[in-house]
């Protein structure tokens, strides 16, 4: 543990922080531009060329809002509540894989904070946790349609946490490991995860878009029936918090899936071509991102696409579909994996 | 050395953790408490390299049961009016049967002396490779016992859950 290996911590550390706030950032302004080509509009095109520094002005509005706060609420944790989404939503990046090594003066850098051997359970618990910002922040708000939207997120968030743990479990069942960094490197070339376990896949994307709230699972702000959802109450930089950790988890979730099933930082055919190993890794890097703003683009095509959900429809779509069909696909997974001692049972 | 340092401050916290658990007024504030002591605990098996334990720990408690917790507390809207008023008799003797019961646990722990293990300990236990080969190796029959024991659990919730049973 030298000092030269805590800086490079560090600054591996900061870059992914920074990243994941540009990205989000710019999801924002992504996101109006996708749903105005989807509904043949322009988007915003005022500040900048084409619109490009809309995100600066939004934030610049939202830090000169009046800021208010309910004279009944909890005050205390009214104000921790955003804090701690925005925070749940931060965490999750440092055990993603962002690219293999990058060798320089002779010493192995890996694009990865760190690669806890418990990874995929870090990625879940920190999910997990992601709830109290917004059931904390509900309650604090001391206003029924508030306290309706956290209690609705939260009841959703569980019971999607079912069905994506059993798919998880389905996919860790094939690969061998919990550690992130081993089932990227594991995916090389054509060895994507979605070819090995199609349904799982499916199962995890859903639930991933019952997780981060995205329509058409965005139940807990439905405007029809909760007003603004758990965030009514909430004004000015507080509510861009909570908005911001929508996208944040967006980012991140897509970058989960990319590095679950998509093969990670992998590209085929590649490492044919190149043998360079720094160009290879940043090569890699490149092609992440670009699963990623995929995936980013898919969240988006879905929210502009699809009406949401009706309460009812989401709780049986959670518990009487996922759920079955999730023990359904690992019951398929294990008995593939014990085929041979399976069938010398019956061929003897 | 470092290691003793966070033992004693994760010690600290857990211990005033559980006493505002106790001592605060507004229920949600207690689970909340409650929540933060799960999380000094999850550190302390860290110390003791068991990260499996810890986050699962994480998982089970702080992410499914406490959030259940908070969701029916924050339904049932606690607040001193509702709250029901108890005599000054009964709360003299749950003062007297728990500072004998304080008194007990002192003096049984005072008595104690130090375990020793007779067999040798593995530090490396805690990694989930080892535990999982420790649970499905060693301990099989106890390990999928208990399984059906959350089973039947699972099973008598659906059923007092249920309005009408045809």
């Amino acid at each position: 543990m030298t000092l030269g290996y805590v800086i490079y911590k560090l600054v591996l550390a900061v870059i992914v922080f920074a990243v994941t706030l540009l990205i989000a950032m710019y999801s924002t302004y992504a996101e109006r531009k996708v749903a105005g080509f989807l509904q043949d509009r322009l988007g915003p095109n005022r500040a900048g060329w084409f619109g490009i520094l809309q995100p600066v002005a939004d934030a610049v509005k939202l830090f000169m809002k009046e800021e208010v706060i309910p004279s009944v609420s909890n005050r205390t944790l009214f104000i921790v509540a955003p804090g701690l989404s925005l925070l749940t939503a931060c965490m999750t990046g440092v055990v993603i894989p962002w690219g293999t090594s990058i060798t320089l003066f002779g010493t192995s850098y890996s694009l990865q904070v760190t690669d806890l051997n418990i990874g995929i359970l870090y990625l879940f618990g920190v999910v997990s946790i992601g709830v109290y910002g917004i059931m904390i922040g509900g309650w604090a708000s001391n206003n029924k349609y508030s306290l309706l939207g956290a209690m609705r997120a939260s009841s959703q968030m569980i019971s999607y946490e079912v069905a994506m743990g059993i798919s998880i479990i389905a996919l860790i069942m094939t690969t061998g490991t919990l550690s992130v960094g081993q089932i990227a490197a594991q995916q090389q070339g054509w060895h994507w995860n979605v070819l090995v376990q199609p349904l799982g896949c499916l199962i995890f994307i859903i639930c991933a878009f019952a997780e981060t709230n995205r329509a058409p699972f965005d139940l807990p702000e439905c405007e029809q029936e909760l007003v603004g959802g758990y965030h009514t109450e909430y004004s000015s930089m507080k509510m861009g918090f909570y908005l911001f950790a929508e996208y944040i988890n967006m980012f991140v979730s897509s970058a989960v899936i990319s590095t679950f099933y998509f093969g990670g930082y992998n590209m085929p055919f590649v490492g044919r071509f190149i043998h360079d190993g720094n160009l290879l890794a940043i090569l890699g890097v490149v092609f992440l991102f670009a699963k990623i703003f995929f995936g980013i683009f898919f969240f988006m095509w879905v929210r502009w696409t699809i009406p949401r959900f009706r309460y009812d429809q989401l709780m049986n779509l959670g518990w009487k579909t996922l759920i079955p069909l999730s023990i359904l696909n690992l019951v398929l997974t294990g008995a593939w994996m014990m085929r041979h001692e399976i069938l010398s049972v019956f061929i003897k | 050395m470092v290691t003793t340092y966070l033992f004693y401050f994760l010690s600290f916290l857990a211990i005033m953790f559980g006493l505002m658990v106790v001592l605060s007024k507004n229920p949600i504030h207690s689970v909340l408490y409650l929540v933060l002591c799960f999380f000094t605990i999850a550190g302390h098996y860290v110390l003791l390299n068991a990260q499996f334990l810890a986050v699962v720990h994480v998982i089970v408690y702080s992410g499914a049961i406490m959030v259940l917790f908070l969701f029916v507390i924050m339904l049932l809207n606690l607040n001193k009016e509702t709250e029901p008023h108890k005599s000054i008799w009964l709360k003299g003797s749950a003062a007297i049967a728990a500072g004998s019961l304080l008194l007990v646990m002192v003096g049984s722990l005072k008595g104690a002396t130090t375990i020793q293990s007779t067999n040798a300990f593995n530090p490396n236990i805690g990694l989930i490779e080892n535990l999982g080969t420790t649970l499905f190796k060693d301990f099989l029959l106890p390990f999928e016992v208990s399984s059906i024991l959350l089973l039947a659990a699972m099973v008598g919730a659906v059923m007092l859950g249920k309005k009408s049973i045809k």
